[in-house]
């Protein structure tokens, strides 16, 4: 039997009994990130597919909410940093062996250029929005539209980035891939976490981020058929989620002890409610059954599996930021 | 040029002067600590042993905290010494979740302090403050590449340990058995 104890005062907040440094703004900072990144694949996969006039909604309408996700991110992530005068510094490096370097910028690029995405779309998000009926947003758009004949460097802009979409769609869309696998690498880099730390959580929140993104046009589409789409691909992704997870358990069951005990956790642990019925039962199986039965005829109102996913994700990720953050190798 | 610890377990009897030295010496806040004191308790009674690790920092040769770093606030310098840069730090953390032996903390002002290896001191061929300090001369510090030195000797002849060779940061503070 061996105990360690700590024997001088240490007095740090947040290092004992285990490090406890990120909390909820980290959490949502993900879950916004891989939300982002969801929508705008979508977005750009079905305009590079030529469907911008079948599914408005997923192209047009659902990246304009990607710039506040992406930038309400980005605060939460400033809000978290303890020297915060400083944070510019994110800006003046580039280290590629950081994910939180190369996540900050991809970051930033995305945010300029989901600006720039459903402004190159302006006259027919109005005429969308109108037809919809959603006033405010459309009086936004309105206003947008006469800034634009009245101001020439906007007009150079939106003309610009309209010649040039199908190349800014790639670009687009390759970064939302890097966004969405930079939530979990941002998680997996730390060896000194082995909850954190494997290979499958990359895959895992992009797979989550995306399915995060589907529900949340299946929520607010009012397309018949870009809802039923959304919902066929969803389950799709549930179930390779499902696979995915039980596939990061049993690595950590066969690896060395300290990741045995990561794997207890979610196996009668702290979290095992936390993971298996809140999230995996209310976030992703029961969604799958409530899709099922959507495809299969049955009428279910579509936002209740899509608020069950997006809930489900998030809980998701609070759950594997606290968690990972307990699981620890033993140490004093 | 390598720099390293080594601590004589046989011979620390956990007064702690390595703490308070740094404290000193750092200008260290109150409250917080850059190096610490473990009591490690071993086996069953009657048969009970007790010694103490005097522990800091590693200054690892393979540094997940430096790796993590978004900034390159967190550095390695000569001598294989990791250092933060404070003006580079924006407090984001990384490091702290990178480093498995709770070496680095948010210092009050914001950004993350640890052990330096005293390499102010160093720089003027003085000992860290910690080692120089010890009541018991349990600690050495010096150059691991230079095979005469004090460190290297004790190194090849006696027998010693590292804290977590597992987590695979290649520790470079040892333990005399
Ligand atoms: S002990 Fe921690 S802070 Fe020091 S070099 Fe190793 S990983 Fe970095
Ligand atoms: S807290 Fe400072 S030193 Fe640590 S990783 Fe972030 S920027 Fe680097």
């Amino acid at each position: 039997m061996e105990e360690r104890i700590l024997a001088t005062a240490r007095d740090i907040e947040g290092l004992y009994p285990h490090v406890h440094i990120w909390g909820w703004p980290i959490a949502t900072y993900l879950f916004l990130g891989g939300l982002a990144a969801g929508i705008l694949l979508f977005a750009t996969l079905y305009y590079l597919n030529g469907k911008e006039n079948d599914m408005p909604f997923t192209v047009k309408i659902a990246p304009v909410f990607t710039f506040f996700f992406v930038a309400f991110g980005s605060l939460l992530l400033i809000y978290d940093l303890h020297h915060k005068p400083y944070f510019w510094r994110l800006f003046t490096a580039f280290r590629i062996e950081s994910p939180m370097s190369w996540g900050a910028w991809t970051l930033a690029s995305v945010s300029i250029l989901s600006l720039l995405w459903p402004l190159s779309f302006v006259d027919s998000i109005e005429d969308y929005l109108h037809r919809r009926g959603w006033k405010r947003m459309d009086a936004i758009t309105r206003w947008i539209i006469r800034m634009e004949h009245r101001w020439a460097p906007l007009r150079w802009l939106i003309m610009f980035f309209r010649r040039y979409r199908k190349l800014f769609a790639y670009l687009l869309l390759f970064l939302s891939i890097i966004l969405g696998i930079y939530t979990g690498i941002l998680l997996s880099a730390f060896n000194a976490h082995p909850l954190w730390n494997n290979s499958i959580l990359g895959p895992l929140f992009l797979t989550s981020g995306v399915s995060t993104g589907s529900a949340f046009v299946m929520w607010l589409s009012n397309n018949k058929k870009e809802r039923r789409l959304m919902s066929i691909i969803d389950m799709s992704l549930i179930a390779v989620e499902l696979f995915f997870i039980i596939h990061m358990i049993m690595g950590m069951q066969a690896g060395p002890e300290a990741y045995k005990e990561a794997a207890r956790l979610f196996l009668g642990g702290q979290f095992t409610v936390w993971f298996w019925v809140i999230f995996v039962g209310f976030g992703l199986v029961l969604p799958f059954l409530l899709e099922v039965f959507e495809v299969r005829g049955f009428h279910v109102h579509p936002a209740v599996p899509a608020l069950l996913v997006l809930v489900g994700g998030f809980i998701f990720r609070i759950i594997m930021v606290y968690a990972g953050q307990m699981s620890e190798y033993p140490f004093l | 040029m390598r720099y390293a610890m080594a601590l004589d377990t046989k011979k620390c009897v956990g007064c702690g002067d390595c703490v308070v030295a740094c404290q000193t010496e750092n200008n260290v806040p109150l409250g917080y600590s850059r190096d610490w004191i473990t009591e490690v308790v071993k086996g069953q009674y009657p048969d009970v042993f007790l010694h103490f690790e005097s522990q800091r920092c590693n200054h690892c040769e393979d540094t997940p905290c430096v790796r993590t770093c978004p900034t390159g606030a967190s550095h390695v310098i000569e001598g294989g010494i990791v250092k933060v840069t404070h003006d580079e730090c924006i407090g984001c953390g990384a490091c702290i979740e990178a480093c498995p032996y709770d070496a680095r903390y948010f210092h009050p002002d914001g950004y993350v302090d640890k052990c330096t290896f005293c390499d102010h001191r160093v720089a003027d061929g003085l000992d860290p403050a910690c080692v120089s300090v010890c009541p018991t001369k349990c600690m050495y510090f010096g150059d691991l590449d230079d095979p005469d030195s004090e460190i290297s000797q004790l190194l090849r002849t006696r027998e010693h340990y590292t804290l977590l060779p597992e987590a695979g940061t290649a520790p470079q503070i040892y333990y005399l058995k």
